[in-house]
């Protein structure tokens, strides 16, 4: 193991015990935080009785269909306005200062348009995670050296070779970048969604757990979402990184 | 051509207005009264709202949440993210917990803060760091690391004391990539305050969303909207103007 992770994981375990201390001597109070063990167990009993797993299924799911549309119409817009630069001009102020706008405002819309099912959740999941996927597509594009392209042509390959053999593998790096946003901005989005106003969902029994002073359901309800899309951003992390070695290997 | 030079992005600006000007009339026309009001309707009620009196108490309270927050996470950020550049180890060890912190929905912690601050302004504040700080951080760190390594050769070579060091090379290296840093911070601590007026909190911009939410009262959730996204892209636009000229010279 590297050092630097092995320092990771006794800077972790020193956060969590430290915070397991002062839970159990009542300097943070039972009504503020109950102590990380407690949480744990409190975990494993929501996720043996079962009484969650219509809401966990109910979250992934709107995660799942958020995320897979803003990465196929991010690509598909992406690669559009590569091909239309005059469109490109037009749009790329709106494109850089996207994430500065609070997306959320856009909910009471969302729910009165789309109205109050898992739709409006969805969308807001959609609309945060697309435009990370336009943006790094478009940059993948751009990062495509001009030699290589050249050699496409001195080989006299067609456009559609070009595309599938030079130019994807080559932006495939910075799609990945779009990728990896995407999946986290999604997870925000929808979970955000279901906090702010909706009637299942992980989001929505964390609110509603907190408004009954439960907190012994709240706290595991916490550490799974945090447990998750540390999980997942762990994943991806690690194959990107496999994926740079097999780059350099080459 | 310094007219047209001028001109170009003006018109590129006009275009891109009225095609989501129309768009929304489109959308409009299509879902009608209940779910939206008209552009040209909602611009006037916006300029009513500025006239009214009761509009600006709530964006005092919202400025002044979102200045505490700004300074919290631009002092922590710059003070944490610097540090962690300049020592490589702990920058190592904290670098996938910090990309792990920023994917996180931290909208989940929302009830641990209040639980914490209790309802009101450190409330607020302190949501509004916690989204604020981490991009500083991870922006500021990578602004370090990423100096040339022939200026601080360079440096060496002309015996450089720490002071003018850092005065001269290291802050000057840095600055674009921190600026990128702190313009992220910027929106998103706006968003994570406005997030936080909408649970936890009697007044606020975030507060007259959820309220007219909740009444269903069109008229103020679009003129409120408006505002808030032209402020929010107005800010975004200058720092991204200063953001770029700061990366050409650098």
């Amino acid at each position: 193991m590297k050092r630097s992770t092995r320092i990771r994981l006794w800077v972790i375990a020193g956060l969590v015990g430290g915070l397991e201390v002062l839970c159990r001597t009542e300097v943070i109070g039972r009504f503020t935080m109950i102590p990380p063990s407690e949480m744990i167990l409190g975990l494993v009993r929501i996720v043996r009785q079962g009484d969650m797993n219509a809401d966990i299924v109910a979250t992934l799911g709107n995660v799942a269909v958020a995320l897979v549309s803003a990465i196929v119409v991010g690509f598909l817009v992406g690669a559009l306005l590569f091909v239309l630069p005059r469109v490109r001009r037009v749009i790329d102020p709106l494109l850089a200062t996207y994430y500065a706008i609070p997306i959320f405002v856009f909910y009471p819309l969302l729910i009165v348009l789309l109205g109050l099912n898992r739709f409006p959740q969805i969308a807001i999941g959609f609309m945060l995670a697309v435009v990370a996927m336009i943006v790094n597509t478009l940059n993948g594009f751009d990062r495509v050296p001009q030699s290589l392209l050249k050699t496409a042509r001195v080989y006299r390959m067609g456009r559609v070779r070009t595309t599938f053999l030079v130019i994807l593998p080559c932006a495939m790096l910075y799609i990945f970048t779009g990728l990896k946003l995407a999946v986290a901005y999604s997870f925000i989005g929808v979970i955000a969604a279901e906090f702010i106003l909706s009637g299942e969902g992980l989001g929505y029994e964390i609110s509603f757990a907190y408004n009954n002073f439960e907190n012994a359901t709240m706290y595991p309800l916490i550490v799974l979402v945090i447990g998750l899309s540390a999980l997942i951003n762990m994943v991806l992390y690690a194959w990107e990184k496999k994926y740079l070695q097999r780059q350099t290997e080459r | 051509m310094v007219t047209r030079s001028l001109l170009r992005p003006l018109l590129d600006a006009i275009v891109l207005v009225a095609v989501v000007t129309l768009a929304w009339q489109g959308l409009y026309e299509y879902a009608g009264d209940v779910a939206l009001t008209p552009p040209l309707e909602t611009v006037s009620l916006a300029l009513d709202l500025l006239g009214s009196a009761r509009f600006w108490p709530h964006v005092r309270e919202t400025g002044l949440a979102v200045a505490q927050g700004l300074a919290i996470a631009v002092l922590g950020g710059l003070s944490i993210g610097l540090t962690l550049g300049i020592h490589r180890l702990s920058g190592e060890v904290a670098e996938p917990i910090l990309v792990a912190l920023y994917s996180i929905p931290k909208i989940t912690l929302y009830p641990v803060i209040l639980l914490i601050f209790g309802i009101g302004m450190p409330a607020k504040v302190a949501f509004g760091a916690i989204h604020g700080i981490i991009p500083i951080i991870i922006f500021s760190m990578n602004a370090m690391r990423n100096i040339h390594p022939v200026y601080l050769k360079t440096a060496r070579v002309m015996r450089l004391g720490p002071l003018p060091l850092a005065t001269r090379v290291l802050l000057p290296a840095a600055l674009p990539e921190v600026f990128t840093g702190l313009r992220v911070g910027f929106a998103l601590t706006l968003v994570g305050t406005l997030m936080g007026e909408m649970f936890g909190s009697q007044r606020g911009i975030g507060f007259m969303l959820m309220r007219a939410m909740g009444s269903h009262d069109m008229a103020t959730i679009m003129s409120v909207t408006l505002l808030l996204v032209l402020f929010a892209t107005l800010v975004s636009v200058a720092l991204l103007v200063v953001d770029r000229r700061l990366h050409r010279f650098g």
